[in-house]
């Protein structure tokens, strides 16, 4: 079974702020909790989990106008993954980010929700310089 | 020097599982004799009926609302209130071995402290303290984990793996290829979450908690005082218990529990008269929580798989049994007996049958919400045996460790300690006020949430709008009219009175929910 799960935070920074961090996915390792490594090559990316697991992902979308970022988890525990980052700009010093994940099977749809929503949590605390 | 305390748990287990209280199937004289020497409650209540937010509530002595673990998948704050941490700033020596829950174990991020104790090799770690201090993790300065499977990043699961790879392969596997809880059956009746399993009993986790509280109490100074929380995975599902053990219960033997209504139709009209969501459930058309297989349909449950269900559970409250008795024995070894209070309960209940059903959900009758719970307190406080009938919480468990400790209760408990008898719980005005049940879940689209109190011999259950639910729905059942809580009376008007004080009565004790609310990290 698919599921879909979306999480957001609004962050007191611009969204070109925001964008520069979300944009470059080699540093995803630096605001996600449970990432302890990430490698990009080409438009191939493999993440490093704390845990020991690795998960290789294919970039589909890096666009700096729409600052859409979109990736694919393939394998492992997973037969169909979308993830897909949005920043959206609320103000001049005041931005949205969401984080959405579309997975089947639908249990590590919820999973994702959970760490995806810690790292826009790490995200605001690093963007805005405070606790997370 | 204080008072010790053994505080025991099980997970998932039924009131009517143990010898003293009723029970036939499997045999608890260790449990039976704690009850003779103190004090057995009747009416042991949990402020939520899954394993998270019930866990949450013994160690932070707070409603859900409170705690803000709404549902499983929901982790306790690092910070939230712990009574752990309160005995070790008063000197304390403070362990926790077997099953904790307050964090996910769905977490393949590594995300979480308890799942990464293990491969990290330390006993504990320092995290902040909800007085903006620090100390070890939740007031644990030892930390020893198993669960009900030989997979994951667990201490169990891992001295399993590395020192005896040949017993994994026994156990059932808990969650199927989609990761959700597998309905694959099996045993002799095919009955869901069932398997023969191999492995020698001294590999079971059920001993491995005991082995392993018996070690570390044997480091333990004679003049320390101590917390020790041995929390037992059994008779949670799965069953399969060890192989060896199962020649105990004769499933082909075993009566049908009194809330398994036989007759089909009989049973359906049961159902229909409580709100729809029992039903559809029933019938394989809803699935509103993760803890049972959303592959299976209780429809099909057969009377000889209550039968099997029943049996491999009695075996293994059996197996947990013997495993107190030896760790009591090691007490007494120590020359501790007099100066140990001993609690015996568990997190919450199993259907085990009833109504046709297996496992738990948002269903507060007995067979969730009815616990076990024995204190026995050391026999040098002189505190006479009894029998409570009242209804407590597991809210009042953190409390009346802090009395055994000689402590005050902390201002952020909101139980009390545990009445020793009726009378002590009539003046403390326990029997006005009952006690709360929280259910609240939202998976994958489907939101139930259920508000209950047990009060003056009702329960009484109300409905907030769901997927499923207007809000209007209720359930009334009488206790002592209806002690299987078949009959709902909530739209009966001869009833109309005692619901509207017993509903008065719960909104009274409305909490507001914590904010801002807790993201759910995982299913389970």
């Amino acid at each position: 079974m698919r599921a879909s799960v979306r999480r957001e935070v609004v962050i007191e920074v611009g969204a070109d702020e925001a964008w520069a961090v979300v944009g470059r996915p080699e540093t995803l390792h630096e605001w996600f909790p449970g990432v302890v490594d990430c490698t990009v090559e080409g438009d191939q990316r493999t993440i490093t989990l704390r845990t020991g697991l690795s998960l290789d992902e294919t970039i589909l979308t890096n666009d700096p106008l729409q600052r859409r970022f979109q990736y694919r988890i393939s394998g492992g525990l997973f037969r169909e993954h979308l993830g897909s980052i949005d920043v959206i700009a609320l103000g001049e010093r005041r931005c949205l980010v969401t984080y959405a994940s579309d997975v089947d099977p639908a249990t590590m749809a919820i999973v994702l929700g959970g760490a995806t929503g810690g790292a826009l949590d790490e995200l605001r605390g690093q963007l805005e310089g405070g606790t997370p | 020097m204080g008072r010790k305390i053994l505080f025991i748990t099980s997970d998932q287990q039924r009131y009517d599982t143990l010898g003293c209280n009723g029970g036939t199937v499997g045999r608890t004289p260790v449990l039976d004799g704690l009850a003779a020497e103190g004090i057995r409650y009747e009416r042991a209540i949990p402020q939520s009926v899954v394993c998270m937010p019930s866990r949450s509530t013994m160690l932070t002595g707070q409603h859900p609302s409170t705690h803000g673990v709404w549902m499983n998948g929901v982790a306790l704050p690092v910070d939230a209130p712990s009574v752990a941490a309160e005995l070790h700033r008063a000197g304390y020596r403070t362990a926790l071995v077997g099953k904790p829950h307050f964090e996910p174990f769905l977490d393949p991020f590594g995300r979480f402290v308890e799942n990464g104790l293990s491969r990290a090799g330390v006993p504990t770690v320092t995290s902040p303290w909800a007085d903006g201090t620090s100390g070890p993790h939740r007031g644990f300065e030892h930390l020893e984990f198993a669960t009900h499977t030989p997979m994951g990043p667990l201490h169990y699961s891992r001295w399993l793996t590395a020192n005896h790879p040949e017993a994994t392969g026994g156990f059932y596997a808990v969650l199927d290829a989609d990761l959700e809880v597998n309905a694959e059956g099996g045993g002799a009746t095919g009955a869901p979450q069932v398997k023969d399993n191999p492995i020698p009993r001294d590999l079971y986790h059920t001993d491995w908690v005991a082995d392993r509280t018996i070690t570390w109490l044997d480091g333990l100074a004679a003049d320390d005082d101590w917390f020790c929380w041995m929390s037992f995975p059994d008779p949670h599902h799965p069953w399969d218990p060890p192989g060896s053990e199962m020649g105990r219960v004769d499933w082909r033997e075993v009566p049908l529990p009194a809330g398994y209504i036989e007759d089909p139709a009989e049973r359906e009209r049961v159902l229909d008269g409580k709100p729809r969501h029992w039903r559809a459930w029933y019938d394989g058309t809803l699935v509103s929580n993760y803890e049972a297989p959303t592959r299976w349909v209780p429809a099909t449950l057969t009377a000889d798989q209550v039968r099997e269900v029943n049996a491999r559970n009695a075996v293994e409250v059996e197996l947990i049994d013997e495993a107190i008795g030896r760790v009591l024995a090691a007490v007494a070894a120590r020359g501790w007996e007099d100066d140990v209070d001993v609690v015996f309960t568990t997190d919450h209940g199993e259907l085990q049958g009833d109504f046709g059903l297996l496992f738990k959900g948002p269903y507060h009758v007995d067979g969730l919400m009815r616990l076990p719970l024995i204190w026995r307190p050391a026999p040098r406080a002189g505190v006479a045996p009894a029998v409570v009938t009242r209804p407590v919480g597991l809210v009042d468990l953190a409390p009346t460790f802090c009395e055994a400790a000689g402590l005050p209760a902390q201002p952020w408990m909101e139980g009390a300690a545990l009445p020793v008898d009726d009378a002590a719980a009539d003046a403390a005005g326990r029997t006005d006020r009952g006690v709360v049940t929280e259910w609240d879940s939202e998976v994958l689209g489907v939101d139930v949430h259920l508000r209950t109190i047990t009060r003056d011999g009702w329960v009484c259950t109300t409905y907030r709008p769901g997927t499923v639910h207007d809000g209007g729905e209720g359930e009334l059942y009488d206790l002592a009219l209806d002690p299987l809580q078949q009959v709902n009376l909530w739209d009966d008007p001869a009833r109309r009175s005692v619901r509207d004080e017993t509903v008065e009565a719960l909104r009274a004790q409305d909490r507001p929910a914590r904010t801002p609310r807790l993201p759910v990290e995982a299913p389970v």
